[in-house]
């Protein structure tokens, strides 16, 4: 694998409004915290998508293998009374 | 010249800066050191456009004869742009573009916070739109002048050279054209004796935290507010102007 010279890698997370889940964008390259932000902000939010960023050193983050997704998500596939599909739901409740 | 010419030829100054900065922040298009940095300078070019749009229909308005923001930008001769000189100047390397940006959103930032209580209602409103935009790239230029000035020998000694080649230009940011002088007088214009002693405290600190010098003022290059540009002028026009000159009036 090609070794990557354009400074370290980080991923980006956007907010699209107040109180929403922070989705993940994609990712830029930074050499330092200020330079991802405002990378982040140029690459991802010019067309005003987002109202909030969190950028994080892609090497901060944990993945899964996917050689154990056979141990890890497996198990939850024939167990249908873990999902909450049984109860009737209220009328007026929005965005459950 | 009276009032309204006056008014036209402070717009058309305005958005001729505007113009020019995003024609040579265009060129770092494919040409920037990353391609997050690619991405940042064509949108600052981007902001730069679409300020230069607003303030040359603006200006056309004021003129009174029918020209549009296209009519102004595409097919004015040299001589009729009052653009700063600063603006023009060749790129040169990424060191020289961000002093140059640092010089002149800082400049712009604090032009355009005074612009906002213009007694020019449609002068005011491109200035609280600008403002928004001009802390932005205020704070990138700053943020590289920093991480350059302060990093290794090479970056310091290129940031160094920058700030000093550009220093005689950026006096002309602060002289008042006597053609626009009167403007003051009904608080359209703004006073940049307010906007230098603001530009010139951020900007010594923001050199000094960078471990750049800050240059002593010598000679003091001027020509724009007359018309007068450096020989770099003319090319920029001869690209940017080239499909009007050549195809008046097409169409697609």
């Amino acid at each position: 694998m090609a070794t990557d010279s354009q400074f370290a890698l980080w991923e980006v997370f956007i907010q699209s409004k107040p109180g929403a889940n922070y989705i993940h964008a994609g990712s830029v390259h930074s050499s330092d915290k200020k330079m991802a932000l405002q990378n982040a902000r140029d690459t991802y939010t010019r067309r005003g998508e987002g109202t909030s960023i969190w950028v994080v050193p892609s090497d901060a983050i944990v993945a899964s293998n996917p050689d154990d997704n056979d141990m890890l998500f497996d198990p939850s596939n024939d167990k249908v009374y873990r999902h909450p599909t049984f109860y009737v739901m209220p009328g007026g409740a929005k965005a459950i | 010249m009276n009032q309204q010419q006056a008014l036209y030829k402070y717009c058309v100054g305005l958005g001729d800066d505007a113009l020019i900065q995003s024609y040579r922040l265009s060129e770092w298009c494919r040409n920037a050191p990353i391609l997050e940095e690619d991405l940042a300078l064509t949108n600052f070019a981007l902001d730069m456009t679409g300020r230069a749009q607003v303030l040359l229909s603006y200006a056309g308005k004021v003129e009174g004869a029918g020209r549009t923001d296209d009519d102004l930008a595409y097919r004015r001769a040299e001589r009729q742009f009052y653009n700063h000189l600063i603006m023009e100047l060749p790129n040169g390397d990424f060191a020289f573009t961000m002093a140059r940006l640092l010089f002149t959103a800082t400049y712009e930032y604090y032009f355009f916070t005074e612009l906002k209580n213009s007694a020019d209602h449609d002068l005011a409103a491109v200035a609280a739109k600008t403002v928004k935009e001009v802390k932005y790239h205020m704070a990138h230029a700053t943020d590289w002048v920093l991480r350059l000035g302060d990093g290794t020998e090479e970056s310091h000694n290129r940031m160094q050279k920058a700030v000093n080649e550009l220093w005689m230009y950026t006096h002309e940011l602060f002289a008042t054209d006597p053609d626009v002088a009167m403007l003051r007088d009904g608080n359209i214009a703004v006073d940049l004796a307010v906007v230098k002693s603001a530009w010139l405290q951020f900007i010594s600190r923001t050199l000094t935290e960078a471990t750049l010098a800050v240059p002593a003022d010598g000679y003091q290059q001027t020509g724009g507010a007359a018309g007068i540009h450096t020989e770099h002028m003319g090319h920029i026009l001869s690209e940017m102007q080239y499909l009007q000159r050549a195809y008046p009036d097409a169409t697609w």
